[in-house]
C-alpha cells in the first residue's frame, strides 16, 4: 500500500485555504492540514491512519485557478499554493459521484442498519442529493453472514477499501482483498471463500468498524443500530508508526 | 569491445552476406503470419535448399498488411521486387524466375505513395534484416550508439542528445523524454530502474507489436542507453502476453544480447552493468497506465495510484524509475547514432521525428506506416492510405484509441502533431488510426470504444468504475432510438465529470470518444433521439428496465 513520497528535510510553509491563510508542515496532505484548521472537505475513502487510496475522488480540490483538479488526501502541500475547496463546479461533480455511488448498488437506507450513522447518507445530505439522476443499476448482489459475529452485505458496500487497509495494515492479517474489474469488483476474504471460512481472519472486527455504511456490520443489529466505534484508530496507528522508526 | 572492434564485426558479417545473388525476403510479422506466411516461407526454403546462390530470410514487418502474405526479391545489381498475396503454390514460380523476368502476376508495385512517401527511422531495419539474428543487426549499424555511448560518452552527453532531440513520449501523452531522463538521472540514491511498456492495447493497433517482432534489438539497446544515462542498472520489458511471437524474439534477443556482451555485467569491459527482465501482461488494458503498470511489475492487482509521487520521484518498490515506450525506446538509438540535432530537423517545431501509425479499418492499404510529424491526415488516410475502398465515403477517421477522438473530412488538412490533435478534440494517442466510412453509427463507435473503457476499468476509482457503466447504458438507449433529450444531457453532464475527476488516464480520456463525436456528429446523436419521438418509436414495456431520470428517486430515508 502506497504512501506519498515524504521530502527529504520538513519545513514550514504557509498557503491558502479558501482564501484563509494557514500554516502546515510540508510532509502535510492538503486534506490533513484542512482538517486541522476545521475546513470540511468531503471524503470517504480517506482515513486517518490509514495509507492513501485515493479512489473515491470526492476530496478533489482546485488549486491556484487551474482546470486540473487535485485530490487533497495525496497532495503535499506546497508553499504559496490557494486551494478552492468549495466552488459551484466541485459541488456539481461531487454531487454525482455521491449519485453515481447510489446508483452503483443497493443502498436502501430505511432499511439499513446503519441508517442514521451512515456516512454515505450523511454526505448525500451535505452535496445536495435529493434525488438520484442516473438510472439504478439493481443488480442482485449476496449477503454473507457466515461469520459468527459479523456479517458482509455486498448491497452496501462503495469499495472505498478501508477493511482492506484496516486489516492488511492495523491488524496485520489481510483477510480482505479486492477482486475482478470495473463494475463487477468486490471485496473477498481470502480466496473469494465464505467469511465464516476464512482461515486469516482474526475476528477483530476492525474491518467492521472501519466500514463507513452498512455492508459491514455485527449480527444482531437491527435498522439504524450499528454504532461503529474508530477511537482504537489513531493509537493503533501511531503505535505501529512509532514500531517501525 | 571497442567501436573499431564492432565496425569489424559488422563488415565480417556484411561480407559473408555477399555470398548469395538472391535474397529472398519473406514477411514473418504475425499479420503476414496469420495469412499463411510460414507455409510460403517453408515452400521457399524447400525449394531453393540446394541453390547456394538464394538465402531466403524471414524478415519483420513490411508494412503492407493488406497484401499479405509479402516477399520482396533482391538480386544482385537489380531493383528489389516485392510480391504480394503470395501463396504456397506461388513458391515455385517466384524460385523459377529468380535471375530472369519477375512474375507480373504476384507483383506488388513498390513504387506506389504508401512505400515513396514514408520516412523510416523506427522501422528502418523492418522488413529487412531477420529479427532472430542478431549479426543482422549488428551489420545494419546495430549497436553502434551503444558500444559508442558507453566507451566514448558521459551519461550527461546521452542526455544532452535526447534533450536536443526533441523526442517525445510516444505512448500517448507526448511528455518530452529529454526532460523526463534528466529528472529521473538527478534523482539520489542507488538503484534506479528503466521500464519499458509494450502493453498496447487500443482496438486497432499494432505499433509496438510490429517492433518488438521486427527488431527487437533496437528496444534493447534503447533501454540500455537510457539506463546508462540515467545511471540504472536494472531494466523491465513489460509486454502483453497476447504477443507470444514478440515475447519469444524478445526473450531471444535479451539472450544473444547478453552473450555478445551488449547486456549484462561490465558492458563492452566497462564498469557499466544492465540487465533485462520480460514480464508479461495478463490482458489488463490498465496495465499500460504506468502506475498500474508498476503494481503489475511488483506482483500486486494492476491499478494506478495518484500522481504525484511521479515514477521518477517514486516508482518500483519505491525507487526511481524511468518509463517510457516500445517506440519511444525504438527512436533512442539513431538518435545517439546521428545525433539529436538531426533528429530534431524532422517534424514540425514542437513534435520531433516521425510516428509510427497501424492504419485499420475501410481503408485499402491496411497495414503499419512510418511518417514524419507534420504531415496531414489526408496524406496519411489518402495517399499513402490509398483512401477508402470504391463505393464507399469518407466519413471519419479515428485516432487514439479509447481516449482518443473521431475527426471528419474538414479536419484531414490539420498536420499530425501532439497539440493540434488535442486541440481538434483528439489526440495522437500511441498511434492507431481507424477510418470509417458511411456505414458506420457515430452513436455506435462511441457505444463501442464506451464498452471497452467500461470493460477494462479497474474499478478503483468511482467516476471510472460507475460512470463509463452509466454512460454505455445511455449511449446504448440512444443507439437503440430509445433515448430522450435529458439523456443527451446527462450524457454530457457525465462525460465533464468522468474526464474531470477519474484517478489516472483510463477514465479522463473515456469521454473522449463521445465528446468528439458530439462535437463534430451532434446530428446522429439528434437523428437517434428523434426516433424516440416517432409514435412507434417508444420503449415496449417489458424494456423499461430503468426508470427514466425524469422521474426522481428518493435516495435517503
Amino acid at each position: 500500500m502506497m504512501k506519498p513520497a515524504t521530502p527529504s528535510q520538513v519545513r514550514v510553509v504557509t498557503f491558502k485555504i479558501n482564501d484563509r491563510d494557514v500554516s502546515a508542515r510540508s510532509d502535510e496532505t492538503i486534506l490533513q492540514v484542512a482538517r486541522e484548521n476545521g475546513i470540511r472537505i468531503p471524503s470517504l475513502c480517506y482515513v486517518e491512519g490509514l495509507s492513501v487510496w485515493g479512489a473515491c475522488r470526492l476530496c478533489l480540490i482546485e488549486l491556484n485557478g487551474d482546470s486540473r483538479l487535485l485530490a487533497a488526501c495525496s497532495t503535499r502541500v506546497e508553499e504559496g499554493m490557494e486551494v478552492l475547496t468549495d466552488t459551484d463546479r466541485l459541488r456539481r461533480y461531487r454531487r454525482m459521484i455521491v449519485e453515481l455511488l447510489f446508483a452503483e448498488r443497493n443502498h436502501v437506507c430505511a432499511v439499513c442498519v446503519s441508517n442514521g450513522r451512515c456516512e454515505l447518507q450523511n454526505l448525500a445530505q451535505e452535496c445536495g442529493v435529493d434525488h438520484v439522476r442516473v438510472p439504478y443499476r439493481t443488480a442482485v448482489y449476496h449477503v454473507d453472514a457466515s461469520h459468527d459475529w459479523f456479517r458482509l452485505d455486498h448491497n452496501r458496500c462503495v469499495l472505498c477499501t478501508r477493511c482492506v487497509r484496516a486489516c492488511d495494515e492495523i491488524e496485520g492479517a489481510h483477510t480482505w482483498d479486492t477482486m475482478g474489474r470495473g463494475i463487477n469488483c468486490q471485496v473477498i476474504t481470502d480466496l473469494a471463500k465464505p467469511w465464516g471460512e476464512s482461515k486469516s481472519c482474526t475476528g477483530c472486527g476492525k474491518c467492521v468498524q472501519m466500514c463507513p455504511t452498512g455492508a459491514l456490520v455485527r449480527h444482531g443489529t437491527s435498522v439504524g443500530e450499528m454504532e461503529k466505534d474508530r477511537g482504537f484508530l489513531p493509537y493503533l496507528s501511531r503505535m505501529r508508526e512509532a514500531e517501525w522508526e | 569491445m571497442q567501436l573499431e572492434e564492432l565496425s569489424e564485426l559488422a563488415a565480417e558479417i556484411q561480407e559473408s552476406q555477399q555470398h548469395c545473388d538472391h535474397c529472398v525476403r519473406v514477411c514473418m510479422a504475425a499479420g503476414c503470419q496469420s495469412s499463411g506466411a510460414k507455409v510460403v516461407f517453408d515452400a521457399l526454403s524447400e525449394k531453393t535448399a540446394e541453390s547456394e546462390h538464394v538465402c531466403v530470410k524471414g524478415v519483420g514487418c513490411m508494412g503492407l498488411c493488406a497484401a499479405g502474405p509479402l516477399v520482396e526479391v533482391t538480386s544482385r545489381g537489380q531493383a528489389p521486387v516485392m510480391y504480394q498475396q503470395v501463396t504456397e503454390a506461388d513458391a515455385q514460380e517466384v524460385v523459377d524466375s529468380l535471375g530472369g523476368a519477375p512474375v507480373e502476376r504476384l507483383r506488388c508495385p513498390s513504387d506506389m505513395p504508401f512505400f515513396t512517401s514514408q520516412h523510416k527511422i523506427v522501422l528502418e531495419n523492418s522488413g529487412v534484416i531477420d529479427p532472430e539474428q542478431i549479426k543482422e543487426y549488428i551489420a545494419a549499424d546495430g549497436y553502434r550508439a551503444l558500444v559508442h555511448a558507453v566507451t566514448e560518452m558521459t551519461p550527461a552527453e546521452v542526455l544532452r542528445e535526447v534533450d536536443v532531440s526533441g523526442l517525445r513520449g510516444r505512448g500517448g501523452g507526448g511528455y518530452p523524454a529529454g526532460l523526463k531522463w534528466s529528472t529521473v538521472s538527478k534523482m539520489p540514491g542507488g538503484d534506479k530502474f528503466v521500464v519499458c511498456n509494450g502493453d498496447e492495447g487500443d482496438p486497432g493497433a499494432f505499433m509496438d507489436r510490429a517492433v518488438l517482432e521486427s527488431d527487437p534489438h533496437r528496444v534493447i539497446e534503447g533501454m540500455v542507453l537510457a539506463g546508462y544515462a540515467v545511471g540504472a542498472a536494472h531494466g523491465f520489458i513489460y509486454v502483453r502476453a497476447e504477443y507470444p511471437l514478440a515475447v519469444e524474439r524478445l526473450t531471444k534477443a535479451i539472450r544473444d544480447a547478453t552473450k555478445q556482451g551488449f547486456l549484462g555485467q561490465n558492458i563492452c569491459e566497462t564498469r557499466f552493468s544492465f540487465d533485462i527482465e520480460i514480464r508479461l501482461g495478463a490482458g489488463a488494458f490498465v496495465c499500460g497506465e504506468e502506475t498500474a503498470l508498476m503494481a503489475s511489475i511488483e506482483g500486486r492487482r494492476g491499478q494506478p495510484r495518484p500522481r504525484p509521487p511521479y515514477p521518477a520521484q517514486s516508482g518500483l518498490w519505491g525507487y526511481s524509475t524511468l518509463i517510457n515506450n516500445v517506440e519511444t525506446f525504438a527512436n533512442i538509438p539513431p538518435i545517439i547514432r546521428r545525433g539529436g540535432a538531426w533528429f530534431a530537423s524532422i517534424g514540425t517545431e514542437k513534435s520531433k521525428g516521425t510516428k509510427v501509425f497501424a492504419l485499420a479499418g475501410r481503408i485499402r492499404n491496411t497495414g503499419l506506416i512510418e511518417v514524419p510529424m507534420g504531415i496531414t491526415l489526408r496524406d496519411i488516410v489518402f495517399t499513402i492510405g490509398g483512401g477508402v475502398p470504391e463505393g464507399s465515403q469518407f466519413k471519419a477517421v479515428q485516432t487514439g484509441g479509447p481516449s482518443g477522438g473521431c475527426l471528419p473530412e474538414e479536419f484531414l488538412d490539420l498536420p499530425v502533431d501532439y497539440d493540434t490533435l488535442r486541440q481538434a478534440g483528439s489526440i495522437m494517442g500511441s498511434g492507431g488510426m481507424i477510418v470509417m466510412d458511411q456505414t458506420s453509427s457515430m452513436v455506435d463507435v462511441a457505444r463501442y470504444f464506451m464498452e471497452f473503457c467500461m470493460d477494462e476499468s479497474c474499478g478503483k476509482c468511482v467516476p471510472c468504475r460507475a460512470g463509463t457503466h452509466q454512460m454505455h447504458a445511455l449511449l446504448d438507449k440512444i443507439a437503440q432510438g430509445h433515448g430522450s433529450v435529458k439523456d443527451l444531457a446527462l450524457l454530457e453532464e457525465l462525460c465533464e465529470v468522468v474526464r474531470a475527476m477519474s484517478l489516472c488516464g483510463l477514465g479522463q480520456t473515456a469521454p473522449n470518444p463521445v465528446l468528439s463525436t458530439l462535437q463534430h456528429f451532434r446530428m446522429e446523436y439528434v437523428a437517434k433521439l428523434q426516433e424516440h419521438a416517432l409514435p412507434d418509436g417508444g420503449p415496449p414495456a417489458s424494456e423499461r428496465s430503468a426508470t427514466p431520470p425524469a422521474e426522481s428517486q428518493e435516495t435517503t430515508s
